[in-house]
């Protein structure tokens, strides 16, 4: 097991007082003062461990959301007096990187949406957010569109599949530079599209691919139906993965036809998903990239809390914990400490490696989001499918 | 074994060179007097884009040849789909044996870790058992490098390439191409598609002229290649033994852009992997490093090296 915690913990904060504590000091506050202030800064503003998140306009009560567990996650912000400026301080530590929005009341009617001073937006299926980036958290460069990369092919894969009574729709990735002459380790992921659209994915297996992180790999962007029933331990969406697409692509592309050359990789549900299809189909996957795993389950009862799309969830995680076996040689598993999953995630490690999987376990200042999947990216596909960097020396 | 006893060929002079980034190798043909000579190119590490080598041509005067190796050997896999199916199998195997030889080291290493770190109750007790592991680990790479090696003669025994009629007749241009040149160049690269290039066209013994290498060159001309990486995008992996080199440099483990690579500040990693090899020596080839190596001699008392105890220093001061 190996927890990879964010690097560096802030020590201390910051020796200046504030700069919301200096304006809200000053003797003349008015609009014009409130224009000063806000011009030219970054929202939320980020001293030390120390953000402030702000709001300007009319309001009866201005609320933070936010989703850190154990956390008060509907914080009030005060109004400077004599402003139209509301404020909040929250402490986050070194590397957080965290999701919000504002809730404003007024008039008796109370909307939320993002924060309109703040341009740094995450999107999700479900829609946006805004994103605080607190001290120490950098976007790391490998997410982002590299010129010198060459780019892979990304292909529709249009697959009948009599197990789900549907016809499927995955997009298929072919790295740069392929050949139909060598073989390649095949990658399957959960959510595809989201992962595409919401994580990068696409960049990022360009890019490390290029950087010789990664193996040069051919990945399926699979998706789901009605996800919530497909995604949960269910037989028919296993029967599709295994009888149908995998041979179809054994059939048609150069994969490598072993279980260390093949992998499938989810998050949320998506990992309950790739969990369980390894499960019913033990020693054929050699690996499997487990983000944020909806792994909800109870030592006692049946009462979960997490409604009925976790019950078939429930049911499987307590069967496994009960009677573990092995799913994969290798596990890469990674999870926000600010996400309520974080708890099954961590219990779950030495359940996986009592059975003789070897288990990479990674987590971040970071929650249930499609960025904080983007952002352990390289640590999990690097593991899972090395590159040839090992082997390359200038 | 005794040096002199062992298998390989007399060589001429070899420099090893740091990675050339910011090129040197016109210079260093001139000081050897090799700029403008007839000048053969190995940079088969260097994959499809073996055929990109204008700056190489041109910074040796313009008098050079490259030998195509990786490009013949791709010609050799189409013209002969039994003896490539053959190949494949091995590498199969080798990956294979490498996979499980890596996680053996992973867990002495993991050991050596837990030991070191443990409050001794006796200094002494402690430093003997952190020597017995590492005595496992050193009869773990030996034991790996011999199975490597009975792989490739078992392979070398039932294929006999000089019955394969694709490399022989390649061979032989080879050869011919080589009988007139006065300096050869190895530039980095794939370290393992360069030893199998150069293994499978048996280059090792039409090497007889002076040799400027760098990068995976220089260590395919090592006896041992050790592969290592600390700053893998992963975390820092354990240094591994692959597989024999051309063995023009003995007792010899090149660890080009050592600084970059390695964590060279670490002097328990860097103390493991000296002690490791010893009585080979780990030569740091860094930026601008040039390790000049006389006709049938080994490392010269300038060579920048690891010292057992971690520290980089020169082979001078350790000999």
């Amino acid at each position: 097991m190996s927890v990879s915690l964010p690097a560096q913990p802030m020590r201390g904060t910051t020796r200046r007082r504030l700069a919301i504590n200096q304006f809200r000091e000053q003797e003349h506050r008015d609009e014009a003062a409130v224009d000063a202030f806000l011009r030219g800064r970054q929202v939320p503003i980020i001293e030390g461990a120390k953000c402030t998140f702000l709001f300007r306009g009319h309001a009866d009560e201005v609320h933070l959301l936010h989703r850190i567990v154990n956390q008060p996650q509907r914080v009030p912000l005060r109004r400077v007096e004599g402003t139209s400026l509301w404020y909040v301080i929250i402490e986050l530590p070194f590397g957080s990187r965290v999701e919000y929005q504002l809730e404003l009341t007024r008039d008796g009617h109370t909307v939320q949406g993002n924060d309109p001073l703040n341009p740094l937006v995450a999107h999700s299926p479900v829609g946006s957010s805004s994103v605080c980036q607190a001290v120490g958290y950098q976007t790391p460069e490998w997410t982002q569109h590299d010129p010198e990369a060459r780019p892979g092919e990304l292909h529709d894969l249009h697959l009948p599949s009599k197990a789900l009574r549907r016809e499927t729709t995955h997009r298929l990735y072919l790295p740069a530079r392929f050949r139909r002459s060598s073989t390649y380790p095949l990658l399957v992921v959960h959510d595809g599209d989201d992962y595409l659209n919401y994580a990068s994915m696409k960049t990022v297996l360009d890019n490390l691919i290029h950087h010789l992180d990664m193996a040069e790999t051919i990945v399926v962007f699979a998706n789901p139906g009605d996800r919530t029933r497909e995604y949960a331990n269910y037989a028919p969406h296993a029967r599709h993965l295994v009888a149908e697409l995998v041979p179809h692509l054994e059939e048609h592309y150069p994969v490598m036809r072993r279980p260390d050359g093949r992998a499938l990789m989810g998050a949320s549900f998506g990992a309950v998903a790739s969990m369980s299809v390894a499960f019913r189909n033990p020693e054929l996957f050699g690996s499997l990239l487990l983000q944020s795993g909806s792994f909800v389950f109870t030592d006692i009862g049946n009462d979960h809390g997490g409604g009925p799309a976790f019950d078939p969830v429930v049911k499987f995680m307590n069967r496994y914990r009960a009677r573990p076996r092995k799913i994969a040689d290798r596990l890469f598993v990674s999870c926000g400490v600010y996400e309520p999953l974080i708890v099954p995630n961590r219990s779950m490690v030495p359940v996986w490696e009592s059975t003789g999987s070897t288990v990479r376990y990674v987590e971040a200042r970071d929650g249930h989001s499609w960025e904080n999947w983007r952002d352990r990216l390289r640590d999990g596909l690097s593991w899972i499918y090395p590159g040839p960097q090992k082997f390359v020396y200038e | 074994m005794r040096a002199e006893d062992r298998p390989g060929t007399p060589h001429a002079s070899i420099t090893l060179l740091g990675p050339q980034r910011t090129p040197r190798v016109d210079a260093v043909l001139r000081s050897l007097r090799l700029h403008g000579a007839r000048t053969a190119i190995i940079n088969a590490g260097w994959q499809e884009r073996e055929p990109e080598d204008e700056l190489l041509v041109s910074l040796t005067g313009g008098n050079a040849l490259n030998l195509r190796l990786w490009h013949r050997m791709q010609e050799v896999w189409d013209a002969d789909p039994e003896f490539d199916a053959a190949d494949r199998q091995r590498r199969m195997v080798l990956e294979e044996m490498q996979d499980l030889y890596v996680i053996a080291l992973d867990h002495v290493i993991s050991a050596l870790r837990t030991m070191r770190d443990r409050v001794p109750r006796s200094p002494e007790v402690q430093q003997l058992a952190l020597a017995d592991a590492e005595q496992i680990m050193r009869q773990i790479d030996q034991r790996h490098l011999e199975r490597v090696n009975e792989v490739h003669a078992d392979f070398w025994g039932r294929w006999p390439p000089h019955e394969r009629r694709p490399v022989e007749v390649l061979r032989q241009q080879i050869s011919s191409e080589l009988a007139d040149v006065e300096v050869v160049l190895v530039p980095g690269g794939h370290v393992g598609v360069l030893v199998g290039a150069l293994h499978l066209f048996n280059i090792a013994p039409q090497l007889r002229v002076p040799i400027v290498a760098w990068g995976a060159g220089a260590m395919a001309l090592t006896d041992r290649v050790v592969l290592f990486h600390d700053r893998a995008a992963h975390g820092p992996s354990v240094s591994e033994v692959f597989t024999s080199g051309l063995g023009l440099v003995r007792d010899t483990v090149a660890l080009p852009a050592a600084r970059e690579r390695l964590e060279v500040s670490n002097l328990f990693r860097m103390g493991v992997l000296a002690r490791r090899f010893s009585p080979a020596r780990c030569l740091l080839l860094d930026e601008r490093a040039r390790v000049d190596i006389p006709p049938g001699s080994g490392l010269p008392d300038d060579a920048p090296v690891l010292a057992d105890d971690g520290t980089p220093t020169l082979l001078e001061r350790v000999r």
